[in-house]
């Protein structure tokens, strides 16, 4: 066929559920390519030789390689290619901000729209699920014991890893069910739980110990850990909400979105009572940010019951940091943006519950610290918002309770310090990897960040680590 | 894991429950609790470590039983396992020798402060126990409670036990009487240690008080558990649980404290119900 006679094909649009339907739903969104789909979005692909869209890939996936072996109807092939570098790609595929990432490369997006690479990434996943795990074959064990501490992406990854390289790997999770964010956090109309479970499931036949209810910090501190593994992982994720400091924060109806997406989420709240643990929105709800996080909240909210939902956030539509594909879901649902808008004052009742919240106005002043414009807050702009439930999406910190009696080095936003091509942490034996270093990230960086924290571990247990433990500590 | 084995009726609302918990039992310290789930879809309540026996790996609960998860736990037999058991959470009690102390337990508060006394007195203090209960049947472990404090009082509210009184009215006479009292803890309800700290602050006696929010994970992550204490947002799950009960805001304790009440309620008729169905049909 001639090239210049090909007509072009477009961005092939995934199925979803309709909107009206949906928002009172929990089922999954997007519904996914079926093989006709997939194969002509995968024909989109220039194949190029110098392919940009591996190098806006956090971990390198060899893009074009899957999805030429996709197009070719070598699945297995597809598979193999996308799990070389991640371990999670169904996961990655339906949460990954492609659009930052891998999309925002394709040569294709410079004139017309990019390769769905991520959809692609998500069909040959789901195609492998589908097929049955394959269990890869199990090595000789080293005889070296390694605790892995939680086990959101990063924890999972490295277990996985190090498993397969013959390490005794027990992974210590604090809640009862393991997945980290995965369980808690994003919610299932987004991300079934299914698909967790499977790889977990995954880890578990490759022999890693799961071990939940344990409060490492409480149960076990690190030092004792240390004692009992040859190394460790921390893992333990960015779990600590913040808050706002506003007077009437503590009224009944706010929450942190952690909590509300706990309730619902991990506890499956939206299933009551047939499930135990209460979650309570109301009519109309205030989601205060514009994350990932408060999409999920918002969304959530309106899936269990909430008449209308209101995302109020202080900068405006173009600094919005969620994902686009949630933004645009959110307004198909029917979310209500409020750009520019800052709470100030939560009000409540006398039996403490929430009847409103007064926000100001905000405009953008010069670029801050992070690069985006600040929000500078309109004097006299103050007016009030009736609503009777307040959700807090403004990102979190990482919990110190594993640290307890660990001397471990951390900067003053409650990060570990860790050197990022290895993900030693300044005690020896100790790595860390994920959101923990990073503070709130994406799924994808905290798999990459286990799987180069697993080879590091692996190198030096091998004793093929000859430099010494922290780079600075050089000759000393 | 997590085996039941021993069950016990303490009052007839409260149970007694010895869990095979053994890492938590090597770690548990007075004033700490446990987050538990009955089953699967059951919702993680926390109890306070009334016991623990770090020998035979085990840890002792105690609780009343007031709604769906508390009642499904009681009708839990010796041989069942709970399906999840964390702990230890919460900071211990900070146990020092501080001289002459007053620990106070109303209703269900009397098995926390037991292993609290006992830790206190065997760091060297004067143990005044109060104990006090609404009525007779609901008191409990008045033995176990003299093996562990140096003096111990016991009233009941409507006087069907012992002395009729309230817990702050012993209380008031020892603080009134001039005895040097060094600090005083006060575990039950909220509106019983709101009492408790109202009665000492008079006096400028230390008063600390273990806060029952409610909780989710335990760990920090939620803030469902969020109190105020001298004006600051604290977590009581590790901030706490105990605090200073002179800077409790006691009235936000008790709004929050209620939630959820008219889903609970739901819950507790919907399992009510299956619970009569079961004993027509003569399941469990
Ligand atoms: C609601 C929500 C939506 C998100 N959406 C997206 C998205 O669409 N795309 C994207 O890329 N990213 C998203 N993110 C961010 C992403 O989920 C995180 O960056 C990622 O999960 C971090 O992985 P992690 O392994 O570092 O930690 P986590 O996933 O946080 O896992 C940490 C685990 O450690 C456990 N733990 C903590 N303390 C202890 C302890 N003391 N002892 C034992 N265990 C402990 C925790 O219980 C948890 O299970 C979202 C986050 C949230 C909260
Ligand atoms: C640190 C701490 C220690 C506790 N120790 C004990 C104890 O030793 N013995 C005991 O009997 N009780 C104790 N409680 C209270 C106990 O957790 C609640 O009674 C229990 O959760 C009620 O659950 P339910 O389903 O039976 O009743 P529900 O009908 O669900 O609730 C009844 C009331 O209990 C409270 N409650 C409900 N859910 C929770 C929750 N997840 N967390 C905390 N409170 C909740 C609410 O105020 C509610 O109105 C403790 C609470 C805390 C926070
Ligand atoms: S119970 Fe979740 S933070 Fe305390």
């Amino acid at each position: 066929m001639a090239e210049g006679k090909k007509k072009r094909i477009p961005r092939q649009e995934m199925p979803t559920q309709d909107p009206q339907e949906r928002r009172r739903n929990f089922h999954e969104v997007a519904l996914g390519y079926t093989l006709e789909l997939a194969v002509a979005e995968a024909n989109r692909c220039l194949q190029c030789p110098k392919p940009f869209c591996v190098e806006g890939c956090p971990v390198q996936v060899r893009i074009p390689e899957f999805i030429k072996a996709l197009r070719e109807g070598d699945m297995w092939g597809a598979v193999e290619i996308l799990k070389d570098k991640n371990s999670l790609p169904a996961i990655c595929g339906r949460v990954c901000p492609q659009e930052t990432q891998c999309e925002a490369k394709c040569v294709l997006g410079r004139r017309g729209e990019p390769v769905a690479i991520g959809r692609l990434e998500r069909f040959v996943a789901d195609w492998e699920r589908a097929q049955g795990m394959r269990i890869p074959e199990r090595p000789a064990p080293v005889g070296k014991k390694i605790a892995v501490i939680g086990s959101g992406p990063a924890g999972l990854t490295a277990a996985g890893d190090l498993a397969k390289k013959g390490y005794e790997v027990d992974v210590l999770e604090a809640l009862h069910t393991p997945g980290g964010v995965l369980m808690y956090g994003i919610p299932e109309f987004r991300l079934p739980k299914d698909i967790v479970m499977a790889e977990i499931d995954y880890l578990r036949k490759l022999g890693v110990n799961i071990r939940t209810n344990v409060v490492v910090g409480k149960l076990y501190t690190l030092n004792e850990l240390l004692e009992l593994y040859d190394a460790i992982f921390l893992g333990t994720g960015a779990g600590l909400p913040i808050m706002m400091n506003i007077p009437g924060e503590n009224y009944n109806g706010v929450y942190s979105a952690n909590e509300l997406l706990t309730r619902t989420n991990l506890m499956k709240g939206y299933l009551f009572p047939e499930w135990d643990t209460p979650v309570k929105v109301g009519n109309k709800v205030a989601v205060i940010g514009a994350g990932n996080v408060a999409m999920d909240a918002a969304r959530s909210s309106l899936r269990l019951g909430a008449e209308e939902v209101h995302i109020v956030y202080r900068r405006s539509r173009a600094e919005v940091p969620a994902r686009a594909e949630e933004v645009h879901h959110a307004e198909e649902e029917g979310i209500i943006f409020d750009f520019l808008t800052n709470p100030v004052e939560i009000y409540g009742n006398e039996d403490g519950w929430v009847t409103g919240m007064r926000c100001i106005r905000m405009r953008l002043g010069e670029p801050d610290a992070s690069g985006r414009p600040r929000p500078i807050p309109i004097e006299g702009s103050e007016f009030d918002m009736e609503v009777d439930t307040v959700v807090m999406a403004l990102g979190t910190r990482p919990n110190p309770l594993v640290f307890s009696d660990a001397q471990l080095e951390r900067t003053r936003r409650g990060t570990v310090v860790a050197d990022p091509k290895t993900g030693r942490t300044k005690l020896e034996r100790v790595w860390a990897g994920g959101d923990i270093v990073t503070g709130a990230a994406t799924v994808i960086s905290a798999m990459g960040a286990g799987r180069i924290a697993a080879t590091d571990i692996d190198r030096y247990l091998r004793g093929e680590g000859t430099e010494p433990w922290w780079p600075e500590d050089g000759a000393s | 894991m997590y085996r039941i084995l021993e069950k016990e009726a303490l009052t007839p609302v409260s149970k007694l429950f010895v869990i095979e918990a053994p890492e938590v039992a090597r770690k548990a310290q007075a004033g700490q609790f446990v987050i538990l789930r009955t089953h699967e879809k059951g919702e993680r309540i926390p109890l306070t470590i009334a016991d623990y026996d770090r020998e035979a790996g085990t840890i002792t609960i105690v609780a009343q039983e007031v709604g769906k998860t508390t009642k499904y736990l009681g009708t839990m037999q010796v041989g069942d396992s709970l399906a999840s058991f964390t702990g230890p959470l919460g900071r211990p009690t900070e146990i020092e020798k501080y001289g002459t102390v007053v620990v106070v337990g109303g209703g269900l508060g009397i098995a926390p402060i037991y292993p609290i006394c006992r830790s206190l007195r065997q760091a060297g203090n004067y143990v005044v126990g109060i104990i006090g209960a609404r009525s007779g049947n609901l008191l409990f472990w008045e033995d176990k409670m003299r093996s562990v404090t140096d003096e111990l009082i016991v009233c009941t509210d409507d006087g069907s036990y012992a002395r009729k009184a309230l817990v702050t009215e012993p209380l008031k006479e020892l603080l009134d009487s001039g005895r040097k009292v060094d600090r005083v803890w006060a575990v039950g309800p909220a509106i019983m240690m709101k009492f408790v700290s109202l009665t000492t602050q008079p006096y400028g006696v230390k008063t600390i008080v273990s806060l029952n929010s409610i909780m989710v994970d335990g760990t920090g992550m939620c803030g469902s558990c969020r109190v105020s204490v001298g004006g600051r947002t604290r977590f009581a799950c590790v901030d706490g649980p105990e605090f200073d009960g002179h800077e409790v805001d006691w009235d936000l304790l008790l709004k929050r404290q209620r939630i959820y009440v008219d889903l609970e309620k739901i819950a507790l008729e919907r399992y009510e119900r299956e619970l009569m169905r079961s004993k027509d049909t003569g399941g469990r």
